[in-house]
């Protein structure tokens, strides 16, 4: 039996050992809290916290103020939609007023759905058929007074990367805050928020090689993005997210992001080459098949794919040993066809195939090219028949 | 070498722990094993729920994950759509903050709730209100009699919730016998990771969510699961018997500490002795010597206490805890936290109580020369 080839990054990427070596003096001998900077123990933690605290920053153009850590991205989209648009209902001028995008991941799409229960008006924008957010709607839209808008700034299953300047540009003409889910892209595509007008920005470690269990939320100091936690307790990270901070787990997500930084550009080309080379053999053995979603302008690791008359479901279980995923990882226990698809108006039986294959920083070509007979194999009615 | 006497704020990591979180870091590690990562994460954070309800003597679906014990505090305070929140004034300010407009029920001077008064605020009828008591407190130590607040509680139709993070593998916790209706816990306590925390949820109760996406833990809680630091967590479930019953031990060395301190200074403050405590845990004030100036003087001399809570350790302000017993600002701002663990030795006691004494004799010179 052959080994199991990983191809799913965009649900989680395996842990960079640089980073998971710079973890351990933190679950060792340096285990203070963070927080406790009256003696030695927690001051050697706390000046690890900040340090990473400032890799995570270089990576995203910020000033290592400007970050807040969480428990992940799903906690940072949660802060800053919830946070953000009830600053604005209570302590501002009370617009009440959120739009997000159709396609956006199931945890701001909630969070942003959740504000009604508090009176809070949610508008949901369409998106175009390659899979960008409509900006004419957005445009639209933003002619009605709107505290917060949330666009991600790469899918997370189809890997296409939104027009965030020009949306940036949009909301804050229109007063309103840019709140970007950057989960996918950041560590992936070279991101400045500092040279665009995005006022909060969600970052996992754990889709950029780093640990599960921490993420970061970006808050703008200039113009100062404000927002409210949505729960409090000792005060930490300026109030906005009270908890002692888990100094191993950040630490592991500095180094990630500082590894990212100086490696990105390099290893962008190598997957997207792969991502070529993949179609390529497909093609090569006659599989048929429509990528869902632009090919230029997405996120170099990432492919989604419908093979003709064939279900997602399907060709994962004729290639058992191929890790992929018909749509984002929590959601994928349930089977049901994608809504990132059918906001993007693919056919039934498009979305029925839609299988999201995701490249890495450990794919090797080897891999590439196993996996992409295994599929092409798997996806042909005449070698079933055999 | 330094010596660590803070456990209330962090406890090293133990061994199971560390062992625990070493072999989760080569399926985290390899991209073969991610592939099955789901299993192998579901197999983690399922094993650790039943450990964890076996410990605390709830089931399997009482329990929801999250990312510290502050994150679970305001989690047990969103039980049901009760709108009265009653909590009493020592609490933590992972309860303290999540409970705007709360009612306080006061503390009497051995550091226990008044349970007259609580009576009192919670009237004939309280199907409306939320009680939060923690089960001891994280700066002095003092056990509150949750069992009997428990009943005062339930016959007027409120419900408990009870922070347990600081007496968490220091007392044994039985959320059935305690009589709560929901508890928080978190890890690095019992000497798990950073970043772990549990919320528990008795007879089928559950909370307004807080971080909704993605459907984790049954839409409790949504994000993806911190996989080491759970398994580390389980890692120090296992060991939490041998850290319970090491409970005799460290309190022989409180003793001994305190003992040893009342010699030197015999009218030396030491906050809620009159009061069932924790036993690793010691709130002793130095008169006259603010609690800044004599942690920072011990860490100088190789000993890591704390002037309280180490969330607000940051700034400089006279604790709640104390005030609320009643000691006067003078004695709360002077006053430290040692707090000890199973890895303390008598000889690093003995050594603190040296420090201590070589702290307080130049205070003592200094009055002296002071009045010349």
């Amino acid at each position: 039996m052959t080994s199991a080839i990983y191809l799913d990054y965009q649900a989680t990427t395996p842990m960079d050992s640089r980073a998971l070596e710079a973890m351990l003096p933190f679950l060792r001998q340096d285990f203070g809290n963070p927080h406790s900077t009256q003696h030695q123990f927690g001051q050697k933690a706390q000046l690890a916290v900040e340090a990473a605290r400032g890799k995570i920053a270089r990576l995203i153009g910020a000033d290592s103020r400007e970050i807040v850590f969480t428990s992940g991205a799903t906690e940072s989209n949660n802060l800053a939609i919830m946070g953000a648009a009830r600053f604005r209902a209570r302590m501002g001028d009370g617009v009440k007023r959120v739009l997000v995008f159709a396609f956006e991941h199931k945890c701001v799409l909630e969070s942003a759905l959740s504000l009604k229960e508090e009176g809070f008006e949610v508008e949901i924008l369409p998106v175009t058929s390659e899979g960008f957010a409509n900006l004419d709607a957005l445009r639209q839209a933003l002619k009605k007074p709107t505290s917060l808008v949330s666009l991600m700034a790469a899918n997370n299953e189809i890997g296409t990367i939104q027009p965030i300047e020009e949306a940036g540009e949009l909301t804050r003409a229109a007063g309103a805050l840019l709140h970007v889910d950057a989960a996918q892209a950041i560590g992936k595509i070279p991101m400045n928020f500092n040279n665009m007008c995005v006022d909060l920005a969600s970052i996992s470690a754990h889709k950029m090689y780093g640990p599960k269990g921490v993420g970061a939320l970006y808050v703008r100091r200039r113009p100062r993005a404000r927002l409210l936690p949505i729960f409090q307790g000792g005060g930490q990270e300026r109030g906005l997210r009270s908890g002692t901070i888990p100094a191993a787990l950040c630490v592991g997500f500095g180094s990630a992001a500082e590894i990212a930084l100086g490696e990105m550009e390099t290893e962008a080309e190598q997957l997207l080459l792969f991502r070529t080379q993949f179609c390529n053999i497909l093609e090569n053995l006659g599989a048929k098949f429509k990528v869902n979603g632009s090919l230029t302008n997405r996120l170099p690791g990432n492919l989604n794919l419908s093979f003709e008359g064939i279900s997602a479901l399907q060709v994962m279980k004729n290639a058992p040993n191929i890790a992929i995923s018909t749509g984002s990882a929590c959601s994928s226990a349930a089977v049901e066809p994608s809504y990132v698809l059918q906001a993007i108006s693919a056919s039934a039986a498009d979305a029925e195939g839609a299988l999201r294959i995701g490249f890495g920083r450990m794919t090797t070509y080897a891999e590439i090219e196993s996996a992409a007979q295994t599929l092409a194999s798997a996806t042909s009615f005449q070698s079933s028949d055999d | 070498m330094t010596v660590y006497l803070d456990y209330n704020a962090a406890a090293p990591l133990s061994s199971g722990a560390r062992a625990a979180m070493t072999a989760a870091m080569e399926h985290q590690a390899n991209p073969s094993s991610v592939h099955k990562y789901g299993r192998y994460a579901h197999q983690v954070i399922e094993g650790t729920r039943a450990s964890l309800a076996n410990a605390v003597g709830a089931r399997y679906e009482d329990i929801t994950f999250t990312s510290s014990g502050t994150e679970a505090c305001a989690l047990i305070l969103r039980l049901s759509n009760r709108r009265r929140l009653i909590v009493s004034a020592i609490e933590h300010s992972a309860v303290l903050g999540n409970a705007p407009g709360a009612s306080f029920i006061p503390v009497k001077n051995n550091g226990q709730i008044d349970c007259d008064f609580l009576k009192h605020l919670l009237g004939k009828d309280a199907s409306d209100a939320v009680v939060a008591l923690m089960l001891a407190n994280n700066e002095t130590g003092v056990i509150q009699p949750v069992e009997e607040v428990a009943d005062i509680v339930h016959s007027v139709g409120g419900l408990l919730a009870v922070d347990c993070a600081q007496a968490f593998g220091k007392l044994e916790i039985d959320i059935g016998s305690l009589g709560a209706d929901a508890i928080a816990l978190s890890a690095s306590k019992i000497g798990g990771p950073l970043g772990v925390g549990a919320a528990v949820f008795r007879n089928g109760l559950s909370p307004k969510p807080m971080i909704l996406g993605g459907g984790q833990e049954r839409g409790i809680r949504g994000g993806t699961e911190n996989v080491l630091g759970i398994a580390g967590f389980n890692g120090a479930l296992t060991e939490i018997s041998a850290r319970l019953s090491s409970s005799e031990f460290v309190c022989d060395l409180r003793n001994r500490l305190e003992d040893s301190i009342r010699r030197i200074h015999p009218e030396c403050f030491i906050a809620g002795t009159e009061a069932p405590r924790l036993s690793n845990t010691s709130a002793i004030s130095m008169t006259g010597t603010r609690a800044e100036t004599q942690v920072i003087a011990f860490d100088l001399a190789g000993f890591a206490v704390s002037a309280g809570a180490a969330c607000s350790s940051g700034k400089v302000t006279s604790s709640h805890v104390l005030m609320a017993m009643g000691v006067s600002e003078e004695q709360a701002s002077s006053t430290i936290r040692v707090s000890l663990g199973p890895e303390t030795t008598q000889e690093e006691v003995d050594s603190f109580v040296r420090a201590w004494s070589d702290l307080y004799g130049k205070k003592v010179r200094n009055d002296v020369s002071g009045l010349d």
